[in-house]
């Protein structure tokens, strides 16, 4: 085990863990336990606004696999990967004032509570509902296989062992934490992953001996690697535009981001919040995707794409330095987990418990069935991840696409156009997610563009007819 | 059941400052494509390069987002309202 670098990553762990416990107090003193558990009593300010932002949306495929697939394609890989840009500046201001005062109108403390007050409907909830729970689920599921593998190879420990360790440390305090921990714990991390990136970025520039030199070194491996079509030309305009909508524009629509546009105190944390999380989403997205292009110079011939990032920080620092850098992989992780974690027992215990199940039940009975559900959802993902079912990993693929394609009607025109009704939003939702899953397997790419296009079109096409026609029948009677 | 979820004075704002987040995304993806496209649409070996990276790779992602930078600052600073979120009652 090499010590030097496992340290660091240990009380970066524990520094997380105790900070965590620490916001946990905030819960106790609370008057409205569901307001702060599940959305931190609408009091975060800017800067801890963006973080929580940006690390829940960058997660394991930001810092492991988005890199390998660079050091693969070269700067293609890096040019696509900036479309995720937009959403740094993008959900905040569509989803944005409006969204803030409506929800704070309908008292609306999670994304199915906003849903459900706008369309007042059943059908809506349950779909929104059934549609996060499954789709987040198995996306929780595949993020913490990733924890528990990162610490395994960072730190020879058996898979085993290492999957309780991250699971204990995620778990604990969200937990006793609720949402202020996840965002405070976010905010550090954030901190972590981008000192991470910039130091990387510098060693890893140095090894290659400069910029000039490393694009000289690639032209002469695959003059491909500097265009913008990748290694073998065959990443097309269309497809490479299309992940506008996949990473860019379309996140405005996943619940767990979405949720985060009703946590903040006021306007000016919204600034605040817009101007510094288009900068770090950018930062970090530019620069993780560029050393993966960088490291192909400097240490050539990786296979396994999700170990191009780990093994560079061993190669080009010193061992505590490589221990501080890979913490920035770990801590995208954990603050996706957390909020993933979070989102879905807010949807069991608030979306259906409190809605159908026990409308009456007291504050107490409310803390007691959040703290469990949180715990008992956790313990359910720890023992998944032993031994992944096929089922969640074929989830896990339709996961973002999914969620983007049920919700972005149903959040924005519920929002922004009074004519749309909830027929009009069960139709959108079924609508994008079917299609979705039909193309995805039958029929990948149609018009040479990623299907989560498609797919939203369609939606989209749902909503209208679907509010319209409905709207006419109401008139006739 | 109406609880005028429709009618509120600040509306216009929050409309306005939304399309204004949807001009910045149309405006970075034009900025982002032309420049990619344009100037990296040829053989390799007749790139022009900046500060050692490809000019298409500098323009558009590495000033792209220098740009957006400086846009989004001067979006919000400018044309951003500080308002009250709270309901009004």
């Amino acid at each position: 085990m090499n010590w030097e670098a496992v340290l660091p990553l240990f009380i970066f762990i524990s520094l997380v863990f105790i900070v965590g416990i620490w916001a946990g107090k905030f819960v106790s003193r609370s008057d409205s336990f569901l307001q702060e558990y599940f959305l931190g009593g609408r009091s975060l300010g800017g800067f801890i606004l963006a973080m929580t932002l940006v690390t829940t949306y960058g997660s394991a495929s930001s810092f492991l696999s988005g890199p390998g697939t660079a050091y693969n394609e070269g700067l293609g890989w890096v040019l696509l990967s900036m479309t995720q840009l937009a959403t740094g500046y993008f959900v905040l201001m569509v989803l944005g004032k409006r969204f803030a005062i409506v929800t704070r109108k309908y008292k609306a403390v999670t994304i199915v509570d906003f849903l459900k007050e706008r369309y007042q409907s059943k059908w809506v909830v349950l779909l929104s509902a059934a549609s996060i729970l499954i789709f987040l689920f198995s996306a929780m599921s595949a993020q913490w296989i990733g924890g528990a593998r990162l610490v395994q190879s960072l730190t020879g420990i058996p898979y085993f062992t290492a999957l309780c360790i991250f699971s204990f440390a995620v778990l604990v305090y969200v937990v006793v934490g609720g949402f202020r921990a996840v965002a405070i714990t976010d905010g550090i991390q954030g901190i972590i992953m981008f000192l991470g990136t910039l130091v990387l970025l510098v060693a890893v520039i140095i090894a290659g001996g400069g910029v000039s030199q490393i694009m000289s070194d690639l032209a002469a491996e695959n003059p491909n690697l500097l265009t913008p079509f990748g290694s073998d030309g065959s990443l097309t305009p269309a497809y490479v535009s299309s992940f506008w909508v996949l990473v860019g524009v379309g996140v405005v629509a996943l619940p767990q981001i979405a949720v985060r546009a009703m946590s903040y105190k006021n306007a000016k944390a919204l600034h605040r919040g817009i101007i510094i999380s288009t900068f770090v989403v950018g930062f970090i997205m530019l620069n993780m995707h560029l050393i993966g292009v960088f490291g192909r110079t400097v240490l050539p011939g990786i296979e396994i794409g999700d170990t191009v990032m780990p093994e560079l920080a061993q190669a080009v620092l010193p061992g505590w330095a490589a221990g501080i850098v890979l913490a920035a992989p770990m801590a995208a992780i954990m603050t996706t987990v957390n909020s993933l974690l979070l989102m879905v027992s807010s949807t069991i215990v608030k979306d259906v418990y409190l809605n159908y199940v026990r409308p009456d039940a007291g504050d107490k009975t409310i803390r007691r069935w959040s703290m469990s559900a949180t715990a008992l959802i956790g313990i359910i993902v720890v023992f998944m991840s032993l031994q992944p079912p096929d089922l969640i990993i074929w989830l896990n693929l339709f996961s973002m696409g999914g969620l983007e394609a049920a919700f972005i009607w149903p959040i924005i025109l519920g929002l922004y156009w009074r004519r749309g009704t909830k027929h009009g939003a069960i139709a959108s939702m079924l609508t994008g997610v079917i299609s979705y899953i039909i193309f995805e397997t039958f029929y990948p790419q149609p018009f040479g563009m990623h299907s989560v296009v498609t797919s939203m079109l369609l939606a989209l096409a749902a909503y209208i007819s679907g509010s319209v026609l409905s709207e006419k029948e109401i008139i006739k009677k | 059941m109406e609880r005028k979820e429709w009618t509120d004075k600040r509306y216009k704002t929050a409309n306005r400052e939304a399309w204004l987040g949807v001009g910045l995304v149309i405006f970075n993806f034009i900025w982002w494509f032309g420049f990619a496209y344009g100037l990296g649409n040829k053989s390799p070996e007749s790139y022009n390069y900046i500060l050692g990276f490809p000019a298409w790779f500098f323009f558009s992602c590495i000033l792209g987002f220098i740009v957006m930078m400086i846009l989004t600052i001067l979006v919000v600073k400018f044309f951003f309202k500080d308002i009250s979120l709270e309901e009004e009652e």
